[in-house]
């Protein structure tokens, strides 16, 4: 077995990965803040006003991250729901559900932003187009996933039926990507292209991806935090958590 | 891999590849059937829905915007660059509305004119600074200066 394969092994026990999240934890949040720092300075100083939009097209700079990171933490959380329910890991269940919360809230971001900056710019707070209908459906199945790891009593049998859920769910994930493409809609296309040249000036791109950068450092740095807490809750009755108690308390069990 | 890890793996993506199916038939079935809106072209041709609201698209026409004075009464032509529709609003437009700008207007036609209840304006995937999108236009003009000087 190579170091690699070792280290995911280790990594799959929840006392190690207690360890080596405790570990990473304020460096991730030190990341997120400086490159959050940079990134907003970039959007709010730096980069020009928008030839037809003006300064409101600035609502990009928390928009587009937060939808970004609503789909990346959905793809995170069904991969790990498929590793819960094949390989039974407890750590896959706990990572799963942990970043659905954080999903969430990304995803609420990205629709009140959406809406706040479509009201100056299209004349309207909502219309049902494919790509505003569609990340309406990625938050309510967010909720539903939450919903149902709270409805089942029994902590790990819940998480595999909510990551069940949440595997069905992937296949909003590509309509809500390519729902500008397939349909007519109000939503404008794709900007930011990772093959090709992207519709943006460099001034305004760099801000952006910053931004990107640190919401990505952010999710892992608060999954690993609602790990560890669950981990603890999950793993209450077993010696390493025992073991990290206080001396004193310990004595009293 | 164990016997019943192959089970669940073989179960889970089998699960997982027919959802993916029944996911790309509705999409495939959506994408004919469902219109967001109308070309003034398509309304022309009848196949807008008669005497009933629905969605017109297309560019406001250059130089057709005529403000009523006194009233939020605006009326401008929509055009797919092949038909025109005059349209009359009466309110607040966005600020993206302007002339050669895509727009989409609900409403429904009265007699031979569309009347619009609420016009949103669309805009592209495109972000530039003024002074960019300003040295675009003057390098375009003086292109075409360029290419129609052969001619006289």
């Amino acid at each position: 077995m190579n170091s690699f394969v070792l280290f995911f092994h280790k990594l799959g026990s929840p006392p190690y990965f207690y360890r080596f999240a405790g570990k990473w934890l304020p460096w991730l949040y030190a990341i997120a803040l400086v490159a959050a720092a940079i990134g907003f300075y970039g959007a709010l100083f730096t980069a020009p006003a928008d030839y037809q939009q003006g300064d409101s097209f600035r609502i990009m700079y928390v928009h587009v991250p937060c939808a970004w990171m609503g789909l990346f933490a959905y793809l995170f959380m069904a991969a790990n729901g498929f590793i819960a329910l094949v390989w039974r890991i407890k750590l896959s269940e706990t990572l799963a559900m942990a970043s659905a919360p954080i999903g969430a809230a990304f995803t609420f971001i990205t629709l009140v932003t959406g809406s706040l900056w479509g009201k100056p710019t299209w004349g309207t707070w909502w219309t049902w187009d494919a790509r505003l209908t569609s990340e309406l459906v990625l938050l309510f199945l967010y909720f539903g996933v939450i919903g149902l790891y709270h409805a089942i009593e029994d902590r790990r049998q819940a998480a595999r039926a909510a990551a069940f859920l949440a595997l069905i769910g992937i296949v909003n994930l590509p309509i809500v990507h390519y729902s500008v493409i397939w349909w007519n809609t109000l939503h404008q296309g794709q900007t930011v292209n990772l093959i090709g040249p992207s519709k943006i000036a460099p001034s305004m791109l760099w801000p952006l991806l910053t931004l990107a950068f640190a919401t990505h450092v952010y999710f892992f740095a608060s999954v690993f935090a609602r790990t560890r807490v669950a981990l603890l809750e999950l793993e209450s009755g077993k010696d390493w958590v025992r073991a990290l108690l206080p001396a004193t308390q310990a004595s009293h069990d | 891999m164990t016997p019943t890890r192959k089970r669940r793996l073989i179960a889970v993506s089998l699960i997982l590849i027919a959802i993916g199916i029944a996911a790309a038939l509705t999409v495939l079935a959506l994408s004919r059937n469902m219109s967001y809106l109308f070309s003034p072209s398509e309304v022309l041709a009848g196949k807008a829905p008669d005497g009933s609201s629905f969605r017109l698209g297309g560019v406001v026409l250059e130089h057709s915007i005529r403000r009523a004075p006194g009233s939020l009464t605006v009326d401008f032509v929509v055009t797919d660059r092949i038909h025109e529709m005059p349209v009359q609003y009466t309110g607040v437009l966005p600020d993206l509305f302007r002339e050669g700008q895509s727009i989409i207007a609900t409403g429904s036609m009265q007699g031979n004119h569309f009347t619009a209840r609420e016009v949103l304006a669309k805009h592209d995937e495109t972000y530039m600074p003024k002074e960019v999108a300003d040295a675009i236009a003057k390098a375009k003009a003086v292109e075409a200066a360029k290419h129609a000087q052969p001619l006289h």
